[in-house]
């Protein structure tokens, strides 16, 4: 008869994989349960924390990161540990932290990107939207990217609010970039891009685009780029116009008008103009000579509603070429499978119930593995969203245990999970660490009149802070 | 957000019968897997139709025979969503439309359902999770210097 963990002699070991908000909320939900004794060890890829919040939110949405804030608070917790730099399915693996932990929780988030399934997809010019995105935050796998700035025109492919993003960034000034944390290799890039003209692209109407309205009411302020939209693609059609109506909601209501604003605007003659297109889908790039992007053939749709109401793009036999010579698609991320754990490829997250990770043949629940945050929903939802489902999944760990439904680690010493890290990757990165790099990066924005100027390679950061890799006999 | 999305974190598990089930066979699985609603599928696994609570409420009202299949007493004209369908435009179909368990078909197959309750937590969430955003803004922000 084994006793059940959570008390002070016997803590419940819970491992966390992904440093996100998914895993923060997670830990949170974890550690502030009163009767119970949890330890949470939090293992992230990447020397520093935070997920998307450090590598996707936009550098000029500095008062969005502020919720790192809220993390470190978390992280101040005694029974809280960090190690930095450590991947899952490279340095441990599923059937080490067996070894160590009662519980597993993935929060891995969605690390690539959808595509759009169309012919010249990967012509040179040619870009995910999640790799443009890691490339300005300064994302260590993606500095060595390069963007053809030297483009006039540009297209970004979808209106959810990744494309808004990128857009905005291809449009800001240098002056504005000054005052973000963008990583130094972007700014510099950018500070001489030539870009005139970013080609929005949505395939469906006003009503239906993700965007949300801060953000387009953000694009209609920018020092350095005029928005353009046309009268007759914010024009509502019936089926939306009814929509709009039975739906009651201002919000969207607000946006619509937004847009429709933006039809009566008079260009001020800015050096940059954003253009916001609807009822277009691509469907093929064309290269030059050099099998460069030099056009895409864009078809119209019109909208038809689904047996559920829901009005999907239907393409029309109009077709129009527009000449571009970089895409960034903007589609949606995609979350990718981890070694040794289920993964549903089509929907690209981890099939599960309530956060209760499930085996693929027989649906029932695998023993002491869960999931959190983009990987276990998709990719959807803005910060916050991810607090109510990861306290979901939390309450799910929290009924298993009291079943007693709960891995049998051998070794289910804190000290002991130690060892196994610091043999697998010497060069583990803890939150005291972190802090340390933090304050580095904040110094040296200060030094550059800037809020932070990050370090943007593995190497780099290591040195900082004095870890030298070890020589290998 | 998307149908898809809601489908991911429950299981996609949909527990189908074929439309020669009794009815009292049919009850006595909904109470025992603690379910609203039984999709009813051919022997090909094509979508039939779709029996709730509600239908059974009318049965007993009405004395029907439970030992009659339940393709005397399902509802024939099911509407199916998709994947991509749009969270809010299920909502709005599925409260004018008065059913409360949509039946989600991708290339011609069953792969999950979803209920009225789903979305109205799924909902719930994403409202809570813009609030909590927004909060914590504010508070964490607020303490900047
Ligand atoms: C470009 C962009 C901009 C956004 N802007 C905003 C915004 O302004 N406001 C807002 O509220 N929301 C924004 N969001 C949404 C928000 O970022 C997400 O909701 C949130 O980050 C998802 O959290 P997560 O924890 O699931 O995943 P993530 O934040 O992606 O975290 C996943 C973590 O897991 C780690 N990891 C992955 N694989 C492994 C492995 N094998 N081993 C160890 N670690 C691993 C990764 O390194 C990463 O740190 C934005 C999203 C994007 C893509
Ligand atoms: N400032 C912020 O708060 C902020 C910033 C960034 C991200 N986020 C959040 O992060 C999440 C992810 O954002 P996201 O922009 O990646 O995803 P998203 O909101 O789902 O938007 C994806 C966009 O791509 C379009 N699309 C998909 N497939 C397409 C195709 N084949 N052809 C053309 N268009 C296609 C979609 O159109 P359809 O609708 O027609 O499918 C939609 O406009 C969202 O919840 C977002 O709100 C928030």
């Amino acid at each position: 008869m084994t006793t059940q963990p959570g008390t002070a002699e016997h803590p419940l070991r819970v491992a966390i994989i992904g440093s996100g908000p998914a895993a923060f909320y997670a830990a949170e939900h974890l550690l502030k349960q009163p009767d119970l004794t949890v330890t949470v060890d939090m293992f992230d890829r990447l020397p520093t924390p935070f997920g998307l919040v450090r590598g996707g939110v936009a550098p000029d949405h500095q008062k969005i990161k502020t919720v790192t804030k809220a993390f470190d608070g978390i992280a101040a917790n005694p029974r809280f540990r960090f190690f930095g730099n450590v991947e899952f399915g490279l340095h441990v693996t599923l059937d080490d932290l067996r070894q160590y932990y009662h519980q597993i929780l993935y929060a891995t988030g969605a690390q690539t990107d959808r595509r759009m399934g169309i012919p010249g997809e990967d012509l040179t010019g040619s870009h995910p939207a999640t790799e443009f995105v890691a490339w300005y935050n300064g994302h260590p796998d993606y500095r060595g990217h390069v963007f053809d700035l030297s483009q006039e025109r540009a297209a970004v492919v979808g209106v959810g609010n990744v494309a808004i993003d990128v857009a905005r960034i291809l449009c800001r000034t240098p002056e504005e970039l000054l005052k973000t944390d963008i990583a130094e290799h972007a700014f510099e890039a950018l500070r001489h891009s030539r870009i005139k003209e970013v080609y929005l692209l949505g395939r469906r109407g006003p009503v239906q685009a993700a965007f949300t309205n801060p953000e387009v009411k953000e694009v209609g302020e920018m020092a350095g780029a005029d928005v353009l939209v046309r009268a007759d693609e914010v024009q509502l059609d019936p089926l939306s116009e009814a929509a709009l109506a039975a739906s009651d909601d201002r919000t969207l209501r607000k946006k619509v008008e937004i847009l429709q604003g933006y039809a009566l605007r008079k260009p001020d003659g800015k050096d940059r103009r954003l253009h916001i297109r609807f009822l277009v889908s691509p469907v093929e790039l064309i290269s030059d000579a050099q099998g460069r992007v030099a056009r895409m053939k864009l078809v119209r749709n019109v909208l038809v509603a689904s047996d559920t109401g829901s009005l999907n793009a239907k393409a029309t036999d109009q077709f129009e070429e527009l000449e571009v010579g970089l895409v960034f698609r903007s589609v949606g991320y995609r979350g990718v499978a981890l070694a040794g754990v289920p993964f549903h490829e089509r929907w690209g997250v981890i099939l599960n119930d309530k956060g209760r990770v499930l085996d693929p043949d027989s649906k029932q629940p695998l023993a002491g593995q869960y999931t959190a945050g983009w990987i276990k929903r998709g990719p959807s939802g803005v910060i916050g969203t991810n607090k109510p489902d990861s306290v979901e999944t939390v309450m799910a760990m929290l009924e298993d245990l009291a079943k007693g439904q709960v891995l049998a680690p051998s070794q289910p010493e804190a000290a002991a999970a130690e060892a196994l890290v610091r043999a697998r990757q010497p060069l583990s990165v803890s939150y005291a660490e972190w802090k340390r790099l933090d304050e580095l990066e904040l110094q040296r924005g200060q030094t550059a009149g800037r809020p932070r100027l990050k370090f943007t390679s593995v190497p780099d950061m290591l040195s900082a802070l004095g870890k030298t890799p070890v020589p290998t006999p | 957000m998307k149908v898809q999305n809601i489908l991911a974190t429950k299981g996609s598990k949909v527990h189908t019968v074929l439309p020669d089930l009794p009815i009292r066979e049919a009850t006595a699985l909904m109470v025992q897997h603690n379910i609203g609603a039984l999709v009813i599928v051919d022997a090909a696994g094509a979508l039939v139709g779709i029996l709730s609570e509600r239908d059974i409420v009318r049965a007993v009202a009405r004395n029907q025979d439970v030992g009659e299949p339940v393709s005397r007493l399902m509802t024939r004209t099911v509407i199916a969503g998709s994947l991509q369908d749009d969270l809010s435009a299920v909502m709005r179909t599925m409260t004018e439309k008065r059913f409360r368990h949509l039946p989600v078909v991708d290339h011609g197959q069953l792969v999950g359902m979803v209920s009225i309750g789903d979305l109205v937590k799924a909902q719930l969430a994403q409202y809570q999770g813009e609030i909590e955003t927004l909060v914590t803004q504010i508070t964490q922000g607020g303490s900047q210097p």
